[in-house]
């Protein structure tokens, strides 16, 4: 694929705060027309990166090439046709909802104003908010808010949307207003990139990930070449669970006892190990097998291997 | 792979120029309760001025007081030439400093600024347009008082032919004219000041700071033109020609003061642009 194939392409992109590389030297590749998708945990880089891509933030070192412009060199030639939401929408809260988009309309010198007024309406209807579009923004609920963010980014057609954890604060139907939403721009040609810490949605939206952990991009890829590379697991109903985890650790696995349910799982971590053999295993020991299952693994398990098990954010 | 996506992008013909942002920098500027509040403390000046002169009238005289203070109950038409004297210290730079402080600095605690940035404003372009906004404050204000003055004083005191500083008289006409000299020559003086507020506000993220700021200069600049100690310094503060606005009131109108002004403040507004640009144009913009 020539670079031209890309929507959004970095190579080693670094920015330092201070002595705390927030993003340390990531190589993106996001191709033209997919649904990509953004992951990672709270402070591991992703808003960061979105404003280095969007020219908000000079890079430390690396280079950017977004569309068909180098960032932030071509900026004014590439943003017109990008539309972005980034770390949560921003208002003026005296000014309504419309008097908002038309306001942000403006800042951009190529939008046609005789056209303001239709696609600044079309926006909000799109978004929903074509009721509310005369209050004072102040008086938004946090989705509403959220949702105008939203048609921010849709006030023109765009080539590339860049959308920063789009569903934060959206009730279910919100939620999947946006999902319908970014599936039906994405049917008209749009890039989309969209950064979330919930792999579910992800799940639902993205043909393509890029997971990011403490600054790193630590896997890209397709859905399936994710899931791939996570190993499966195995999950044993017993009523003698210590002899069969005595078996599972002779076979070289790290088995977990969930006492209450006698159930015992592990991952299938040896590589050539395969489940009808640890099958064999516990029958010839005799332990007495009241449930087996073999799984290939989930993207949560692919997810908490690369990100990391722990609740605390990396400092 | 799909196709590359033929960009429908709306026609690129409208607003190349930049007004409509101009325009909607204004519509944002005055649609905002703060302005009004600011625009209408203002005009309060030459009423309360006048009121007060006029309900004491009989016992005025003792030659204290602002400039021209004594000259009201005799013409009304001097309400507003009081009232600037009164308002160019103090009041006027506060508000200037306000709408100055602001112009990034509140964009960026709104976090608005990121999305005219993203949009793309253009950062030299957002500088421009948020000058031209926080010059047209400057413009406003001293119109109000000027013109509030105007009015209130024709209500409460006769109105009639002038006698300016020089001895020669002009109607009414003529003084309405040197009235809106006037308004310019203060708005030109506090062009400086606007650019400085506009390089403090690209430093922060808290407008009140950029704010409290600015008007802080203006008082610290008139504390160090009080001194004479600093003469030396003087010709090189941005308010020493703030109150240097009598050569228009004499027949014919000396501009020396004008052009002197104009000149100062041209300065002013190079240095500090350039300041603000050196700083906006490669800040990360992280709110
Ligand atoms: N302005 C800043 N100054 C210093 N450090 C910052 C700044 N902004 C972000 N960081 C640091 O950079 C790291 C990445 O932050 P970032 O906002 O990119 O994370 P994120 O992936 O978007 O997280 P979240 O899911 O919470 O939005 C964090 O460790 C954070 O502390
Ligand atoms: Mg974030």
């Amino acid at each position: 694929m020539s670079t031209t194939d890309f929507a959004i392409r970095t190579r080693g992109l670094t920015k330092v705060f201070g002595r705390q590389a927030a993003v340390g030297g990531i190589d993106l590749a996001v191709p033209r027309g997919t649904v990509f998708g953004f992951l990672g945990p709270n402070g591991s880089g992703k808003t960061t990166t979105i404003r280095m891509l969007l020219g908000l933030a000079t890079a430390t070192s690396g280079e950017i090439d977004l569309l068909d412009g180098e960032m932030p060199r071509d900026a004014r030639a590439v943003l017109p046709r990008v539309g972005a939401l980034v770390e949560g929408p921003a208002i003026y809260p005296f000014l309504s909802g419309r008097a908002n988009l038309r306001r942000f309309d403006a800042a951009d010198r190529h939008t046609s104003p005789s056209t303001r007024t239709a696609r600044v309406d079309a926006a909000l209807e799109r978004v929903g908010l074509g009721h509310a579009a005369n209050k004072r923004a102040h008086a938004y609920s946090l989705g509403m808010k959220q949702r105008l963010g939203i048609a921010n980014a849709l006030l023109a057609p765009r080539d590339l949307l860049i959308l920063d954890e789009p569903t934060n604060g959206l009730d279910p139907q919100g939620t999947r207003e946006v999902r319908h939403l970014i599936r039906s721009l994405s049917d008209d040609g749009t890039t989309i990139f969209v950064s979330s810490h919930l792999l579910a949605e992800v799940e639902q939206m993205c043909s393509m990930i890029a997971v990011m952990s403490a600054g790193r991009l630590v896997a890209q890829g397709t859905l399936d070449e994710l899931r791939d590379e996570g190993t499966a697991r195995v999950r044993i109903t017993t009523p003698d669970p210590l002899e069969a985890r005595r078996v599972l650790l002779g076979l070289g696995l790290a088995p977990e006892v969930h006492g209450r349910d006698d159930v015992v799982t592990a991952q299938l971590s040896v590589p050539g190990l395969l489940p009808e053999t640890v099958n064999t295993a516990l029958v010839r020991a005799e332990v007495r097998v009241r449930g087996f299952e073999a799984s290939g693994a989930s993207l949560e398990d692919r997810f908490v291997a690369l990100t990391g098990e722990g609740f605390d954010v990396a400092g | 792979m799909p196709a590359e996506s033929v960009s429908t992008r709306p026609s690129r013909s409208g607003g190349s120029l930049g007004l409509t942002l101009v325009l909607s920098e204004i519509t944002v500027l005055f649609r905002r309760l703060r302005t009004w509040a600011m625009i209408g403390a203002l005009a309060l000046i030459p009423i309360l001025i006048a009121v007060v002169v006029r309900v004491s009238s009989d016992t005025s005289g003792s030659g204290r007081g602002p400039a021209f203070l004594n000259s009201i109950t005799q013409n009304g038409l001097f309400v507003s030439l009081t009232a600037l004297t009164v308002a160019i210290p103090l009041f006027l730079p506060l508000t200037i400093g306000v709408v100055a402080g602001d112009t990034i600095a509140g964009e960026a605690n709104l976090g608005t600024l990121r999305y005219l940035l993203v949009a793309p404003a253009g950062r030299i372009r957002l500088l421009l347009v948020k000058y031209a906004g926080a010059a047209l404050f400057c413009f406003v204000a001293t119109l109000t008082v000027v013109v509030t003055g105007a009015i209130i004083g024709a209500l409460l005191f006769p109105v009639g032919p002038v006698t300016l500083l020089s001895g020669d008289t002009v109607g009414i006409g003529g003084y309405f004219v040197r009235l809106l000299l006037l308004a310019l020559y203060v708005t030109v003086s506090l062009l400086g000041l606007s650019a400085i507020g506009l390089f403090i506000s690209t430093l922060t993220t808290i407008p009140v700071g950029a704010m409290a700021a600015t008007a802080a200069l203006a008082a610290v600049a008139q504390i160090l033109g009080a001194l004479p100690q600093l003469e030396w310094l003087h010709p090189w503060l941005f308010t020493n020609y703030w109150l240097g606005f009598a050569d228009l009131l004499r027949e014919p109108i000396v501009w020396t003061s004008f052009a002197d002004n104009a000149l100062l403040q041209l300065g002013y507004i190079a240095v500090f642009g350039a300041l603000a640009y050196g700083r906006f144009s490669t800040r990360d913009v992280l709110s």
